[in-house]
């Protein structure tokens, strides 16, 4: 049984708009998945439908086995939501919105101060959690969400654009613990809109565009769909370019030359590439400036399925492995 | 679902208490009402009509508790648009909780504020020289019909939330709470208003809750105003919850 289902879901707006229009999701317990686009594209819409705050006004979802629309009771006892920019009660303490959310999901009163105090601990908030969340940093807000989330330790957690408006270190901290909840088991549906994320993070993941799915795979696999990893080469003397495209030609397919790189093939085996190009150039005395393996990145795929970037892209290369090679003698 | 309610009530109270600039009104401005009111006022007393009282305060009293319990009304309703407008709400909503409990929470928290300012003009009042003729009976009763209408006063503040969605526009009916109150018999008794007003007051479950909460203060404790000012005050609560049980399904449904 999947721990999220969705067949032809669907949310139409009064005045016709449809936010989400036949989106078919099949999320594997344990997995991360990744759902992935641009403000609009329809996530949150998505997520508030599978965490039953949004009615489908199309097709049906199940969470942790449990129908959204005619069982929202069960699903909401499975399911952990952290939604997008935290929502929390600033005038209350850290720890008391914790111990408030065990209390909504009926942690025995005797257990309730200590499961808190484990949370807290876990996100590393002991020093704070008298304090007040007014004074929290927005990384300390998103920490405190998801200890609020977990403190039912939830089948399924909603994680609604958690590292939006993070600096890298609370980004870091954040990816960290999600790492550890999917190695504890913990099926995990993470809107982003930032492809890093999505990358590092996620086992699958789904690109929503318009409210359509337009892509789902492994992030290996979708970049796989694009192209194979690209070699880009400078050599240091101009004359022997046409030599060296010779030789490359012999490891793969020759690809549009970048402003940093005098040559780009796509060439099999990414990395591994590296070593018996070097030697055969090397072998031709064509002495190399710099080498780059880059591989096809998320951002490429969200381009060709959508026909535009990604909002939040950092960085649309994904090198794998920089060589500047010492320029060989020529022979 | 009790202890639900009882965590969403202390939280909505601890809310109240951390939130100065919404609670000192409820006091205050009051406060200040009764001292203009019974500075000014005070020659009224001598007026045909006007019940027999030790003073204008003992009859204004009644009136500084009911616009109080009024503004918590209000109060309440801006607390809970701003948890609506802020994401809180729903986080409540998606915890497997009854959805009523939402409602009930803030009503009981209204409850027991209602209590607080009861205390807080009733010693008030016995300091600058009023009298509670009803003694501690008395003072059971007002606090009775002070708790009941405080809590009906929040469930109107709660529907007028969930059905707005936007603490401007709760706050918006302000003005309004002092034309029901003026349309009542809380600043005046029904016999010196004149046309339409006392038409309107006779109507008006302030009145009833007024005089009901009054009557200790002034005389003793009597049966009929104190059981139209428990009838008025549970008719409002009643009335109160069950419109904002509805908003909230509206709400819900409408989602």
């Amino acid at each position: 049984m999947s721990a999220i289902t969705t067949v032809g879901l669907e949310r139409e707006y009064k005045g016709g708009l449809k936010a989400v229009a036949g989106v078919d999701l099949a999320v594997e317990p344990g997995e991360v998945y990744g759902f992935l686009g641009p403000n609009g594209a329809g996530k949150t819409t998505t997520v508030r439908m599978l965490v039953t705050l949004l009615r489908p006004t199309g097709g049906h979802a199940t969470v942790a086995g449990f129908d959204v629309a005619t069982e929202p009771g069960q699903v909401r006892r499975r399911i952990g939501v952290a939604l997008q920019e935290a929502s929390l009660d600033q005038l209350m303490t850290g720890r008391e919105l914790v111990e408030l959310q065990a209390t909504l999901h009926g942690i025995p009163a005797r257990a309730v101060a200590d499961r808190a105090a484990d949370l807290i601990g876990r996100v590393g908030l002991e020093q704070a959690q008298d304090r007040r969340v007014g004074t929290y940093s927005g990384g300390m807000r998103r920490r405190l969400d998801l200890a609020m989330a977990l403190v039912h330790q939830p089948e399924v957690l909603f994680l609604d654009e958690p590292t939006t408006g993070l600096d890298p270190v609370s980004r870091l901290t954040l990816w960290e613990e999600v790492r550890r909840l999917k190695s504890e088991g913990t099926t995990v549906f993470l809107t982003t809109q930032y492809l890093e994320e999505a990358d590092q993070l996620a086992d699958r993941v789904g690109i929503i565009s318009q409210g359509k799915l337009v892509a789902e795979g492994t992030p290996a696999s979708l970049k796989a769909e694009i192209d194979r990893p690209r070699l880009n080469v400078s050599v240091v003397d101009p004359e022997r370019l046409e030599r060296a495209r010779e030789i490359l030609g012999r490891f793969g397919d020759e690809r549009p030359s970048t402003e940093n790189a005098d040559l780009s093939f796509a060439v099999d085996g990414g990395a591994t590439a590296i070593a018996p190009v070097v030697r055969a150039l090397d072998e031709a005395g064509i002495a190399v400036a710099a080498l780059q393996v880059v591989e096809p990145s998320l951002d490429d795929v969200f381009v060709q399925k959508t026909g535009r970037h990604l909002e939040g892209t950092q960085d649309a290369s994904d090198a794998h492995g920089v060589a500047a090679a010492a320029p060989a003698e020529p022979s | 679902m009790t202890r639900v309610v009882v965590a969403l009530a202390r939280r909505a109270l601890v809310n109240a208490f951390r939130r100065p600039q919404f609670l000192a009104p409820l006091l205050i401005f009051p406060t200040l009402f009764l001292a203009v009111n019974t500075g000014g006022l005070n020659r009224t007393t001598d007026l045909p009509g006007f019940p027999e009282v030790d003073g204008f305060l003992d009859f204004q009293l009644a009136a500084a508790m009911t616009q109080s319990l009024l503004l918590g009304g209000v109060t309440a309703g801006i607390a809970l648009a701003l948890e609506i407008e802020g994401g809180f709400f729903d986080r409540l909503v998606a915890s497997p909780i009854p959805r009523v409990a939402i409602v009930l929470g803030r009503l009981v928290a209204a409850g027991v504020l209602a209590a607080v300012q009861i205390v807080y003009f009733t010693v008030l009042g016995l300091a600058f020289g009023a009298s509670i003729h009803g003694g501690v009976p008395g003072f059971l009763a007002i606090l009775a019909i002070g708790m009941l209408a405080g809590m009906g006063f929040g469930a109107i503040g709660t529907t007028l939330a969930l059905r707005a969605r936007s603490a401007s526009t709760v706050q918006g009916i302000f003005p309004l709470v002092f034309v029901i109150l003026f349309v009542s018999s809380a600043f005046s008794p029904r016999d010196l208003l004149s046309s339409p007003a006392d038409t309107i007051a006779k109507y008006n479950p302030l009145s009833y809750i007024a005089d009901g909460m009054r009557d200790p203060v002034i005389s003793s404790v009597s049966a009929a105003p104190l059981l139209e000012g428990l009838a008025a005050a549970g008719l409002v609560a009643a009335g109160g919850l069950a419109m904002s049980v509805a908003a909230l399904r509206g709400r819900l449904r409408d989602a």
